[in-house]
């Protein structure tokens, strides 16, 4: 008996501090997040402070940069290319944000009435936003073409015109023409989203209101905006933080050009860091981008806060 | 979860077709073209003949008159398009497969294990999607490059699920709030072990919730094009997007048809994807709405 007890113990005392620990939620907690946390550290933690840190230095690509402060800050802050990038960044988000929420907002009412093929129409409308963005940027590219646009040709056919429009050769065309394509792109995100959003919206509401005899206007200010509201906050933050930081679609459609019309901050630090070799200079341009993008996610945070402590709600 | 399919209320069907043609079908037609139109284009030039391409005074541009397959053959068998699509597909699949485990193993230590600050990781995690690539393909290129990855598909599928992780987890979250904490209960009490309720409950009953992320994160890796642009420089080891941009264009040259047809044939696989789950994208939007 005493022979074989030893043995026993030291199992059990091994196994239970074992199954402890597999039954200690912090510690299975701690396992079970190892993957996502290793990855998120490794390749966005870490690369996030490094390039505030790159910054700060006047890296080349190959070389090893020293420390210069905010030497690359103070020569972009003296950089007319840069501050252009500024405008057109600001321009292209103002303007794509604006018409694809009214958009996106128009459509989603459309796609919540009672309507045949409903669930095929659904699945069109989210096309541009499944379709690789640089591929349907091609397609933009093509149809924007100098010589052989097709919209040039319709206004022409139709006599509303006589000559071909130079849609990206002109830096006010070409602003705008990449305004459209990005519109086109992000329409459908923002429609499915709050189409999603109104299906939350309790019938009985819109009943209540009908018998009481609102009107659709009213219908839609009283009930449906509001309601909506918190959605909204969220659906245009980040089409918000994802026009203000695209790259794809200028890129490809006329990669900042002409004459820098269209460069935006994102495609301005890769020209000059991948393109051009600076990587310090490149990085700064970036950095440059996180105040407005904190800016943005504030905003909308503050916005959320406001509207629930408006309607009553807690923190 | 579930879509209500009739959200039209009151006395709708008391309205005349004219009057709904006017307010609903026109508008929905109208935005339902310009969403399409780039498509048609897309596929017209793709299907067209150089002559007829260029020449809008003999044929109408809008329509095909003698449609060929040469661009896209060209573009097969001319160029490093097969193995563009391959590293295309490898490194979206290989991304989403580390990104589901990832999240689906976050996810669940978030929400239903709940240890001591879950909260703040998870909305650290969840901050993590609100950092664009366009400021971190700087520094990551010097890390991919130190870490002796560049130019290889590895780059992109270690670096890609830094968006995706976020993304799947956020939306898991969702789905795991949806199950009821009881059958886990249940599960404890008889016995199973953390892993074992994981796999053998949670995970079958927020399958549409896995699937719906798996899709978003393959659609995502494939549309991901900034970092393909930095870490990838030999042609046969590009990604569908950079290779179209940087290879099909010689000079001045562009080879429409060409372009075109890679716009087309790299956008079917993922029109087809979603075409298939569109219906658990929208519930999973919903779901992760209501909350």
């Amino acid at each position: 008996m005493a022979v074989i007890a030893e043995p026993v113990t030291a199992q059990l005392k091994r196994s239970s501090l074992w199954s402890r620990a597999f039954e200690s939620r912090n510690f299975l907690g701690a396992m079970f997040m190892v993957p996502a946390i290793a990855i998120l550290i490794l390749f966005l933690a870490y690369p996030l402070a490094l390039g505030f840190w790159l910054g700060m230095t006047d890296t080349k690509i190959g070389g090893v940069g020293r420390y210069i402060g905010f030497a690359n800050f103070v020569s972009l802050s003296k950089d007319s290319v840069f501050w252009l990038s500024v405008f057109n960044t600001i321009f292209y988000t103002v303007f794509a944000s604006i018409v694809k929420f009214a958009i996106g907002l128009y459509l989603a009412l459309l796609l919540n009435e009672r309507l045949p093929f409903k669930s095929m129409v659904r699945a069109i409308v989210l096309l541009p936003f499944v379709v690789p963005t640089v591929l349907s940027a091609i397609a933009f590219w093509w149809i924007y073409d100098s010589q052989f646009s097709i919209i040039s040709w319709v206004l022409i056919k139709a006599g509303l015109l006589t000559n071909y429009i130079d849609f990206l050769g002109d830096p006010w065309n070409a602003r705008w023409s990449v305004v459209l394509a990005n519109i086109w792109r992000g329409v459908p995100f923002v429609a499915i989203t709050l189409l999603a959003g109104l299906q939350t919206i309790s019938p009985s509401l819109y009943e209540a209101a009908n018998l009481d005899g609102a009107t659709n206007m009213q219908r839609f200010r009283h009930i449906t905006l509001p309601m909506l509201s918190p959605i909204i906050a969220v659906v245009m933050t980040f089409s918000v933080l994802m026009t203000f930081t695209d790259f794809q679609l200028i890129y490809t459609i006329t990669r900042g050009g002409p004459i820098n019309a269209t460069h935006l901050m994102a495609t301005l630090s890769f020209q000059r860091a991948i393109t051009g070799g600076n990587l310090g200079e490149g990085a700064a341009i970036s950095n440059a981008m996180i105040p407005f993008l904190v800016a943005a996610i504030l905003l909308s945070f503050f916005g959320l806060q406001r509207s629930r402590w408006q309607q009553g709600g807690r923190d | 979860m579930t879509t209500v399919d009739d959200q039209s209320v009151g006395m709708d069907y008391l309205e005349s077709f004219p009057k709904k043609f006017l307010r609903v079908y026109l508008p929905l037609g109208l935005i339902i073209f310009f969403l399409l139109f780039p498509f048609y284009w897309m596929a017209v030039t793709t299907f067209k003949p150089d002559a007829e391409m260029y020449d809008y005074e003999k044929y109408n541009p809008f329509l095909i008159a003698h449609p060929t397959l040469e661009h896209i053959k060209k573009l097969f068998f001319d160029t490093d398009y097969p193995l563009w699509m391959w590293n295309t597909v490898i490194v979206s699949v290989s991304s989403t497969f580390i990104s589901l485990f990832a999240s689906v193993c976050a996810a669940y230590a978030i929400e239903r294990l709940r240890y001591t600050g879950s909260r703040y990781v998870g909305l650290a995690i969840f901050l993590g999607y609100l950092v664009p690539p366009s400021i971190l393909f700087i520094p990551l290129a010097a890390i991919v490059f130190q870490l002796g990855l560049f130019d290889g598909n590895l780059a992109l599928i270690l670096t890609y699920p830094t968006f995706l992780i976020p993304f799947c987890t956020w939306l898991l979250m969702g789905y795991f709030r949806t199950i009821p904490y009881e059958l886990e209960e249940c599960a404890l009490i008889d016995g199973a072990t953390r892993l074992q309720i994981l796999v053998k409950i949670t995970l079958p009953l927020s399958l549409p919730g896995v699937i719906s992320a798996g899709i978003f994160a393959f659609t995502l890796s494939w549309n991901e094009f900034i970092y393909a642009l930095t870490f990838i420089s030999s042609s046969e080891n590009k990604t569908i997007p950079v290779g179209a941009i940087t290879e099909l264009v010689n000079g001045d040259v562009y080879h429409w048809g060409a372009l075109m047809a890679a716009a087309l044939t790299g956008s079917v696989p993922v029109v087809i994807l979603y075409s298939f789950f569109v219906e658990y994208y929208v519930s999973a939007m919903t779901g992760a709405v209501k909350e």
